[in-house]
């Protein structure tokens, strides 16, 4: 009981009595009886479809535990609080943020020549005696130039290739000219190399540790697979990978590397192993990434082999064996779940380019290729390998910065990945955490905004979120560990 | 429990001209004679030989024989015997003595109004509408006598903002004098709503300072409710929202009772979500002083009762990088899994042990009990023993 001269909770309640507003919400259906309602900023409830009919026909009840769950995660207000709006501005402004920071990912093509033979080469390399492949002092100055014209105050710049190791000359012209121009900007500036690591050795490894140069590799799996995948002659790649991780863990530090994997036919059924292959070498986190349609790969038909449904399976697999090991004891989280998971459960938003709305191109991640052909993004010289020029904005010696990025080449699809306003997309809860991927829909569609009912993106995308959901609602054990990697903890 | 206001000590000389003045405490009779006038001398025995110019003589024992035949010179009542080196304190005309700041306390506080917009159903300091403007007076006064070396000053009310640029003006003071102390203001931020006292704040440059803010749900009408104040809520959010954007830390208090821990996990859910960017978040235990008293039957909950929500608001609020403590819980009370984010916080003035806790293994590190909790406390109180 309280005090004569205190006021009841119930007279503090009168004011929601008088009814709610709906504040911007979408549903989408979970699994056969449960949905997902989602608003502007991420934040999403799981509920029966009687729930959602009630909250829409304004009849939750006020005070119930449900209409407070609502009304804290900001899917409807009333009279009695009208602080919700501020909030809501201020979440999404947030995540909104990192489109205002404009370009921070510069990915340097330094050459296309590489010492592989990968049959699924998502860049189409060229054999490594071609010279004309190589990007010349010229145009990697200019390109340098062009990369802080871009106004973000963190610039990364990645070498890819082909296998950059391949022309090391202009990797150091380009961090020595980064850096002395950096004098004056203060940039927060970051370095990393896309390597296979077979041609790593001490002058390049003194060259790293000095500038502070990130590695960021290709492992495919145990020792079969990965050779199988990445032919090269000679069949060592997979040990001189290994052995080019140890170098840069030992020389330069245990963070300094990186690696990524790509998931092809003959890895779908050897999900287990490749992950055991990332554990056995102390790696903390791993990538189950699908193999995008670019490249030899669809030349050769690899990207046709496996659907979109086939490769859910294999993530759902490697997912439950991840979390297994969690529960062992050992940290190993999944990258593309985590960037998902950061989206939903938290206010952050980790600025992926293929995740973005609108979509990363240009805005979020440029490309300077080795003739200096600047791209909206790495699939998109990937495009150009294959003669389809769509996305290309220019180039480095004609154009200048304010021609590339008013580009129709960029504005068109950007314009048209805007997931908010794509059909289907509109309408999807899952929307705030996924993005619109013009250049997918464009090769696989032949059409920037592209139809979702046939798209393996929304496909794939769409199976990912629910299966995420689906456990932290279903598994308090794999929620906690969910959870860790959302907040990178 | 120490008390900071005693009447009863024996004006043995009166004081000169009806002045009531703010001194620094001193023992050493040979003090240098230009800070004789602005100390207090304390001695044992009044019979002691005393030596001339202290702007007051004060004696734990003896008789007006062999005292100095100047003014100022008072008896103290036992209750002010905690007296000590470095102590600020102000002697009214009839002999009352405050203590305004104590060298030896872990921490200083200084309410600085009775005055408050809110009327908290559990406060410790039920506000009254007073007349109080001395106080900050007082304090302005006696800041320039604080040891330069204090750690942290909090400031207290009522509601602090209430006063307006005196609030500033002591802030700035305690800036001037202290550039060194932290200072922590104990404020309902629902002025703050208003961009200009944001501002005001940030304005102050002050090297460290923070501003405690309570927030008790993450739902508007259970939040006015526990702060007896339709409206609270909103203006709260935006007075923490606008000191943010000023750049002004902020620390969430949160105390946990009958009312407040059934959404405590909701709460931090809701921290983490729309207040990430908060400087400290303060779980706290109840103190039974007040109107926790008044309402102890709606309050009270035995802490044991609400493990499983605390358990989950820490952790999710740690998980999500917000500096967190738990405040005024007894470690035998609390989960282990949470005893690594107990902090003692409880005033020395206020803190102590329960016969339960003889024993126990877990004293150094537990903040004990409220001297208030005499009248409430958990059954539950156990003795840990070093397994």
């Amino acid at each position: 009981m309280l005090a004569k001269r205190f006021t009841p909770l119930s007279v503090y309640r009168t004011k929601e009595a008088d009814g709610y507003k709906l504040l911007p919400v979408r549903f989408t259906p979970l699994d056969s009886d449960r949905y997902v309602i989602s608003n502007i900023s991420g934040e999403f409830r799981v509920v029966t479809r009687d729930v959602i009919d009630a909250l829409v026909s304004k009849e939750l009840k006020a005070g119930s535990t449900v209409y407070d769950d609502f009304k804290a995660a900001h899917f409807l207000y009333d009279a009695d609080s009208n602080a919700a709006i501020d909030l809501l501005g201020l979440k999404y402004r947030t995540k909104l943020g990192p489109i205002a920071q404009f370009t921070g990912l510069h990915m340097f093509v330094v050459t296309l020549r590489c010492d592989y033979t990968c049959q699924y080469c998502q860049v189409s390399r060229q054999t490594t005696d071609l010279l004309a492949f190589d990007m010349s002092a010229e145009v990697a100055k200019k390109s340098v130039d062009m990369a802080f014209e871009s106004p973000s105050p963190a610039i990364k710049i990645e070498f890819q290739g082909g296998e950059p190791l391949l022309n090391f000359e202009t990797i150091k012209a380009v961090v020595l000219m980064a850096e002395e121009r950096n004098r004056s900007e203060g940039r927060d500036l970051a370095f990393v190399i896309a390597s296979n690591l077979s041609l790593l050795n001490d002058e390049i490894l003194d060259f790293c540790d000095v500038h502070g140069i990130y590695f960021s590799t290709s492992l495919d799996g145990p020792e079969t697979l990965h050779n199988k995948n990445r032919p090269r002659p000679g069949k060592d790649g997979h040990a001189l990978t290994v052995a080019g991780i140890r170098s840069i863990r030992e020389r330069l530090g245990v963070d300094r590397v990186s690696a990524l994997m790509t998931t092809t036919e003959a890895s779908l059924g050897n999900c287990r192993a490749i992950i055991d292959e990332y554990v056995r070498l102390r790696f903390n986190s791993i990538f189950l990434r699908p193999l995008s349609p670019y490249g030899f790969a669809t030349r050769a038909g690899h990207f046709a082999r496996y659907d979109a449904e086939r490769w859910l399976d294999f993530y759902k697999e490697g997912l439950a064996y991840i979390l297994e090991l969690n529960r062992q004891g050992y940290r190993l989280s999944e990258t593309f779940s985590t960037i998902i998971l950061n989206k939903m459960l938290t206010p952050q938003n980790p600025a992926y380019v293929d995740l973005q709305s609108p979509a990363g191109m240009g805005i979020g991640g440029i490309v300077y290729n080795y003739d200096g052909d600047v791209y909206a993004a790495d699939e998109a010289r990937m495009l150009a390998e294959m003669g389809d020029k769509t996305f290309r904005l220019g180039n480095v010696l004609e154009d200048n910065y304010e021609t590339l990025m008013l580009s129709d080449a960029l504005l068109d699809p950007l314009e048209a990945s805007v997931a908010q306003s794509v059909p289907m997309c509109s309408e999807c809860a899952f929307v705030p955490y996924c993005g619109a991927d013009p250049l997918y829909h464009h090769a696989t569609q032949s059409d920037a905004v592209g139809n979702r009912i046939t798209s393996g993106f929304c496909h794939r995308n769409m199976g990912i979120f629910k299966h995420l959901i689906s456990l932290m609602e279903d598994s308090p054990k794999d929620k906690e560990i969910l959870l860790n990697w959302a907040w990178g903890r | 429990m120490l008390k900071l206001s005693v009447a009863g000590n024996v004006v043995v000389r009166p004081l000169r001209g009806g002045l009531s003045p703010i001194l620094r405490v001193t023992t050493k009779s040979d003090y240098p004679f230009p800070l004789r006038k602005q100390s207090a001398l304390l001695l044992d025995d009044l019979t002691d030989s005393v030596a001339d110019g202290f702007g007051a003589v004060l004696a734990r024992g003896g008789s007006e024989q062999g005292a100095e035949p100047e003014a100022n010179v008072l008896i103290l009542a036992p209750d002010l015997h905690y007296l000590a080196d470095g102590d600020v304190i102000k002697i009214s005309p009839d002999g009352r003595i405050r203590t305004i700041y104590r060298q030896a306390g872990r921490g200083v506080s200084l309410l600085v109004t009775e005055r408050c917009n809110s009327f908290c159903l559990m406060c410790s300091q039920p506000p009254r509408d007073v007349d109080d403007d001395y106080l900050i007076d007082d304090y302005l006064r006696a800041i320039p006598l604080f040891d330069r070396s204090t750690r942290e000053i909090g400031i207290t009310g009522g509601e602090p903002t209430l006063l307006g640029d005196r609030l500033f003006a002591l802030l700035r003071t305690l800036k001037s004098y202290l550039p060194e102390t932290a200072v922590h203001v104990l404020t309902n931020g629902r002025t703050s709503s208003d961009p200009t006292i944001a501002e005001q704040f940030a304005r102050l440059k002050h090297p460290d300072l923070m501003l405690g803010i309570p927030l008790y749900s993450d739902i508007s009408s259970i939040h006015d409710f526990v702060v007896q104040a339709d409206g609270a809520y909103d203006e709260t959010l935006r007075g923490i929202i606008n000191l943010k954007r000023y750049g002004v830390q902020v620390e969430l208090r949160v105390v946990i009772h009958q009312q407040t821990y059934a959404r405590l996990a909701n709460l931090a859910a809701f921290i983490t979500r729309n207040l990430q960017f908060v400087d400290h978040v303060a779980l706290m235990g109840l103190e039974l002083m007040g109107f926790a008293r008044s309402n102890i039957d709606a309050l009270w909950v035995d802490p044991l009762e609400y493990q499983q929500e605390l358990v989950e608001a820490t952790l999710t609020l740690a998980r999500a990088g917000i500096k967190t403590s738990i405040y005024n819980h007894q470690l035998c009370l609390l989960n282990p899994s949470i005893r690594s984010f107990s902090v003692k916080s409880i005033s020395d003035w206020k803190n102590e042990y329960m016969p339960e806790c003889s024993g126990c293994s877990l004293k150094p590190e537990c903040g004990g009990f409220f001297s208030s909790a005499s009248l409430r406390r958990s059954p539950n109180i156990r003795a840990k023993l070093v397994a």
